[in-house]
């Protein structure tokens, strides 16, 4: 598509008005901002898919007979709900991180394994995975223990239960409270930008750096996250009203 | 209005007073003054090897320092240095607190209008970039791909980028790249050459090297307080003659600082 109509409008844009959208018409400032974008929508696709994952697993652990799996989830849940999450990821890009072994790069330097970009994913999942675990556990909570009991005489075992009774209905139930978290993950994604990982806010802060056009670029970035949050709730709420169990609310 | 308003209202007008009778300028310093009190005070940094930094007897020493001695030398007088950080030093010497100040400030013209700057620029800075020896970079296109750690924000990174083909993974602050670059998660960090060539002079970087052309000089200027012409014109001279008889070079060799070529092209010029 032949696009320098747009970029001519921006450049006369500048010129009449002083608003500055370089990230439209100079084309260095467009890519790096196009890419940043396509960094902050991996990085919370990613995060998103293995956060639940963990809630998942965390709440069937925290079901579990032995004492001492319950403790060491409820030992994860505390370590990362705990502590903020900016902490988390300079603990673990420069404290971990630093331990890992190192591999030759072509540069003949040694550098550690799992780069910034693996830390964020890493720290931010468990981060957000550690409140879906105690999201899910509302969830199950809220199954009324007839059911479990219903389950098991049928001769259901306790993962049989979990994976085809019980998570189904609390899945429902706490999908609400799993959307809040799910939009706060998203948002906390700018905060990788402390271990250079080149998502959205890291490439708008350079790029205001560089023009000094702070304004339109944070207006930029304020929309951007609209959107992309925007689309994560429509997404949430299809599901919801997908699930709907009669009885049960919306 | 009640009692405490008032008190209230009558401390901030004090507050304000006070803080006026503070701003309005000390008289220049001129020369002859300087001659008479017998000593000269200038402002240097205390914390910028090798430009100026305690020695392990905590006296101030560096490259700075030496040319400050050169001045009270020539004016016959003692000198006495007063430690300055850049949020501080055009105060200092508006408020007569000091004579003279030469603390690596960037010459810029918002600065010129609250201190005069002498002409001829005595030094300069730009960028350049840290690096380990075994990394064996000679051009700035080589770092072509390579990850290069920066600070965010820094209007060099682009440039290095787009015109050198480096990959930025830029962080908040020096501590932090600095951190990154000793861990290997970059191969260089670009960064202002003076504070490079500080850091290169800690043990803790004796395997790492600053081995580029520094790009975007910009000039340094030393300075004196508004209105004191006369000083203004000894230090003008004074910078000619350093220039001349390449003291600058010296100096840089004496600190280990490889010559700027800021220094070498001032010598050729006024030799």
């Amino acid at each position: 598509m032949e696009w320098s109509w747009a970029f001519d409008w921006a450049r006369e844009f500048y010129r009449e008005t002083g608003i500055n959208l370089t990230f439209v018409y100079d084309s260095f400032d467009r890519d790096r901002l196009a890419r940043g974008f396509m960094n902050t929508v991996y990085l919370s696709l990613i995060c998103l898919v293995l956060s639940v994952l963990i809630g998942i697993a965390g709440a069937w652990l925290q079901g579990s007979k032995l004492v001492w799996t319950r403790r060491i989830v409820q030992g994860y849940i505390q370590f990362f709900r705990n502590t903020p999450p900016l902490v988390q990821l300079y603990f673990f890009f420069f404290a971990v991180g630093s331990l890992m072994p190192t591999y030759e790069n072509r540069f003949g330097m040694q550098e550690p394994m799992l780069d910034n970009f693996t830390w964020a994913v890493i720290s931010l999942s468990f981060f957000a995975g550690a409140f879906n675990v105690e999201i899910f556990r509302s969830g199950i909570e809220a199954v009324p223990t007839s059911t479990v009991e219903a389950a098991e005489s049928l001769g259901y075992n306790r993962l049989q239960t979990y994976r085809y009774i019980v998570l189904p209905l609390a899945f429902r139930v706490c999908l609400p409270a799993l959307n809040n978290n799910l939009v706060n993950l998203v948002k906390t994604t700018t905060l990788a930008y402390a271990i250079a990982v080149p998502e959205m806010l890291y490439m708008a802060n350079q790029i205001w750096s560089d023009s000094v056009n702070v304004p339109e670029t944070m207006t930029f970035l304020l929309f951007a996250y609209v959107f992309l949050v925007g689309l994560l709730v429509w997404a949430m709420h299809s599901w919801e009203r997908a699930m709907r169990l009669p009885g049960y609310g919306r | 209005m009640n009692k405490l308003m008032r008190s209230a209202l009558l401390g901030a007008a004090a507050a304000v007073a006070l803080s006026f009778g503070a701003l309005a300028p000390a008289d220049a310093t001129t020369l002859q003054e300087v001659k008479d009190k017998g000593t000269l005070v200038v402002g240097v940094k205390a914390d910028y090897k090798p430009y100026g930094y305690l020695n392990s007897d905590g006296e101030i020493v560096g490259i700075e320092p030496e040319l400050a001695q050169d001045v009270a030398e020539k004016l016959g007088v003692e000198l006495e240095m007063v430690p300055v950080v850049s949020s501080n030093r055009m105060q200092f010497l508006e408020q007569g607190k000091i004579d003279l100040m030469i603390a690596t400030m960037t010459d810029r013209p918002d600065r010129r209008e609250v201190v005069q700057i002498v002409d001829p620029n005595y030094y300069s800075s730009g960028t350049n970039v840290m690096a380990p020896k075994k990394a064996g970079f000679k051009e700035w296109t080589d770092l072509d791909g390579a990850p290069v750690c920066g600070i965010q924000g820094a209007f060099y990174n682009r440039k290095t980028q787009e015109e050198f083909g480096a990959e930025i993974v830029a962080f908040k602050g020096t501590s932090e790249a600095l951190t990154a670059l000793q861990q290997g998660r970059c191969v260089a960090f670009v960064y202002d050459d003076s504070f490079l060539i500080s850091k290169l002079g800690e043990d803790e970087w004796s395997e790492f090297e600053m081995p580029l052309q520094t790009i975007d000089d910009a000039p340094w200027g030393l300075a004196v307080a508004k209105g004191a012409d006369d000083f203004a014109a000894f230090m003008s001279d004074m910078i000619k003659e350093w220039h001349k008889s390449g003291r600058i070079i010296e100096l840089e060799k004496k600190y280990g600082v490889k010559p700027t070529p800021f220094a070498e092209k001032m010598h050729k010029e006024y030799m």
